[in-house]
């Protein structure tokens, strides 16, 4: 006897339908998966057997044979088990066969049969949807991520509720449809003190989705202030959090309670990070950290200890906002429409810029520093601040602004800038050009500041941008020991 | 590219004890350069960034005297002497410590490019020489013998400035040294020149009055009340300004703009006008 089911395979982050086609026939016990499993697959062979029987379901005895078409797709991982077993029930009489072509399936069986949520399943739900198939077979916890694609998920916490699902003797579970987003982490910038002019530059950074570096020794809250930049950016339209949650979904780091990532994520790999890891791609076309952080934030702490490798590899997404990861079998587009925040000490003892402390580098060792940063990546931030050490009287200033207010603000300009972007008004731009004379600024440099003086404007709701606007911008330039 | 014989030396180097036999010329600021007022600006390469901001004032207003500053083209000192009497439209010269035709160190080719636009880069050495340890403490006194004075603006202990120092009061020249933080090492080779009798140099103008050359006429515009409380960083300005984060940022980029102020290490320093 033949039977199917149906579930998707993910070629990065695209659903492709894959009909799992099972057969059984008399013949010396055998039990054969075929169709370019890789290893996590395979293993599925012993899993769906033990979770037949745990079951109580009877295990076809004979010859089957299991095959994942089309056979020239690769199939990775664990969510195949599910409609694997579901064939082989289908194929030995007891599951309707006609009932289970009707649905989709996908989740990773337990040794006793219950089922496992697996990442992807956002991802294969849209899948569902697009091939006309209404219902999606998961697990229970992963129903509220499949519902966030537009099918009607049947949650099932064992293979037995799965069959008996099937076989129409028991209507599924209920489970909470839940439209709370994930929660925005809680870190406010009302905890910095001090520190204006970075808390400034951050407000500007959110305004404009413009790119930052902040320099400074060590242990000034370089860090801290970069981690309170998601804070203030404004949540993320409708279709903007579902095309997020797709990626973080094939990356199994969806919550299954709030599945909606419907913030700007925050991504802050260590700088040991391979370039895989940073933008995607190894054996398993995995997205990186660059893609986790579409529509959201980068962090490079410690931009100077990253791989040179693993930070030219950004270039080509801070300029085209995805990855094209080529591969020989073929290639795979990752969006990463990420806002870069770098921070970096002014030398490699950390003690430049620290009034307290002297300074041991020798030029020569400084100059190898900075020169890890190519100067194509350092031209990629639109904004740089030197962060220097607050004296002791700064940090018992009372806490700074929170970030509900700074968000509101941000919010409003981000609008303007959409809306009715602010146009240089004559004197702005001779102030311009007497800047790029005599600061020997670059074309690129030059588009920057006339860049972030326009998000001063729409911050200022002002309808031009003025030469004050002008003059505030060209403060946040690199330094030109650092770059252009 | 054209050299000097012995005899055609400028009066003041070929009056010191050990002459180069040649000198070789770069650059199109012409051999006549030479006989003008030069004053040696030299120092630490890895300076502070207070020796820096002081080099560059010093070969601005230098410069904009008339005077002619000469330096090493090394990095630190040297190269911010040089580029503040580029600011200042005036005239500069870099004696080398190698052959004429290289630019050493390689990171101020383009300074190099630049000085030679309007000045002139010279060397006893001819084409193709490397730069070798001991050619340095050599250029040392061609540096001195150029000059009327001469001034250290920031040497540790045993600094090649310091041998620049030696030959400038060997033949009788003027030695200035800026004053240092005692507890600087960067500033313990001036401190121990001033303390040998070497003039401590607050400004340029102390200089200029030694050899009998007014200062060029002041700029009109001096006294923004941020100057005065320069050296800051951005946000102690603010607080001591009352201005906000955006304002003072625009009006800090405006100063930067009349050269007034430099920033170095998230400090803003006034620089003088």
């Amino acid at each position: 006897m033949l039977a199917r089911a149906i579930t998707f395979a993910l070629v990065g982050l695209e659903p492709r339908r894959v009909e799992v086609e099972a057969h059984v026939q008399s013949g010396v016990p055998a039990f054969t998966l075929v169709g370019l499993v890789d290893r996590a697959c395979q293993e599925a062979k012993q899993r769906v057997r033990s979770g037949i029987k745990s079951s109580e379901l009877e295990w076809p005895g004979n010859k089957s044979t299991v095959n994942l078409a089309p056979a020239e797709l690769k199939k990775e991982g664990s969510g195949f088990d599910l409609p694997i077993a579901l064939a082989l029930l289908a194929a030995s009489g007891q599951v309707p066969r006609d009932r289970l072509a009707e649905h989709a399936s996908y989740g990773e069986l337990a040794l006793d049969g219950r089922l496992r949520r697996v990442g992807g399943v956002f991802a294969v739900a849209e899948g569902a949807r697009r091939a006309g198939l209404e219902r999606l077979v998961c697990a229970l916890d992963a129903c509220a991520e499949a519902a966030l694609a537009g099918v009607e998920p049947v949650g099932v916490r064992h293979l037995a509720e799965a069959v008996a699902y099937l076989r129409g003797e028991l209507e599924p579970p209920e489970w909470v449809p839940s439209n709370g987003r994930a929660r925005r982490p809680p870190l406010d910038l009302a905890d910095v003190r001090g520190q204006e002019r970075a808390r400034r530059a951050l407000e500007l950074a959110a305004a404009g989705r413009h790119n930052m570096l902040f320099g400074g020794p060590p242990g000034i809250g370089k860090t801290m202030l970069a981690r309170r930049l998601p804070g203030i950016l404004p949540p993320l339209d409708d279709d903007v959090a579902l095309e997020v949650t797709r990626i973080h979904s094939v990356a199994g780091l969806v919550d299954p309670e709030h599945p909606l990532i419907g913030y700007p994520p925050f991504r802050a790999p260590h700088h040991s990070a391979s370039t895989a890891a940073i933008v995607g791609g190894g054996p398993k076309l995995r997205p990186g950290e660059a893609s986790l952080a579409h529509h959201g934030v980068l962090l490079h702490d410690e931009l100077a200890e990253f791989q040179r490798p693993a930070l030219e590899a950004l270039r080509q997404p801070l300029e085209d906002g995805e990855i094209l990861v080529a591969r020989a079998a073929g290639s795979v587009r990752f969006p990463a429409r990420f806002q870069l925040i770098g921070t970096m000490n002014l030398c490699p003892c950390g003690a430049r810029g620290d009034p307290g402390a002297q300074c041991s580098c020798s030029a020569q060792r400084i100059t190898r520093y900075r020169d890890r940063l190519s100067r194509a990546l350092l031209d990629r931030f639109d904004i740089v601040v030197t962060v220097p050490r607050p004296r002791a009287s700064e940090l018992q200033a009372a806490g700074g602004e929170g970030s509900d207010a700074v968000r509101t603000r941000v919010l409003s300009a981000r609008l303007r800038l959409a809306d009715a972007p602010p146009a240089r008004t004559p004197a702005a731009d001779v102030l311009l050009t007497r800047a790029v004379d005599r600061l020997r600024l670059s074309g690129r440099g030059r588009a920057k500041v006339a860049s972030v003086a326009r998000t001063i404007a729409a911050l200022a709701e002002a309808g031009e941008v003025l030469p004050e606007h002008i003059a505030e911008a060209l403060a946040y330039r690199a330094p030109p020991g650092l770059a252009t | 590219m054209t050299f000097l014989p012995k005899s055609q030396l400028p009066p003041l180097l070929r009056a010191i004890h050990d002459p180069p036999r040649r000198l070789y010329l770069r650059g199109d600021g012409g051999s006549e350069l030479l006989a003008l007022t030069a004053v040696a600006v030299v120092g630490a390469r890895a300076c502070s960034p207070y020796g820096a901001q002081v080099a560059r004032m010093l070969g601005r207003d230098l410069a904009a005297a008339g005077v002619v500053v000469v330096s090493g083209l090394a990095r630190g000192v040297d190269g911010e002497a040089h580029r503040g009497a580029l600011q200042a439209d005036g005239h500069t010269v870099a004696v080398l410590g190698c052959g004429i035709d290289r630019d050493y160190p390689a990171a101020h080719a383009g300074l190099a490019r630049q000085i030679c636009e309007r000045s002139l880069i010279v060397s006893e050495y001819e084409p193709g020489v490397e730069p070798l340890a001991w050619r340095f403490p050599a250029r040392n006194r061609i540096i001195a013998g150029l000059c009327a004075a001469t001034i250290v603006v920031e040497a540790r202990e045993r600094s090649g400035s310091l041998i620049t120092a030696d030959f400038a009061l060997e033949e009788g020249r003027e030695v200035f040294a800026v004053p240092g933080e005692i507890t600087s090492s960067l500033s313990a080779g001036t401190n121990a020149l001033l303390r040998l009798g070497a003039t401590p140099l607050t400004c340029g103008g102390d200089v200029l009055e030694s050899l009998g050359i007014a200062p060029a006429a002041k700029r009109p515009e001096t006294g923004h009340p941020l100057l005065e409380l320069m050296p800051a960083t951005a946000d102690e300005l603010a607080r001591r300004s009352g201005l906000g984060a955006a304002e003072l940022a625009a009006q800090l980029a405006a100063l930067e703009l009349d050269g007034l102020t430099s920033e170095a290490d998230g400090i803003y320093r006034a620089l003088a006008p």
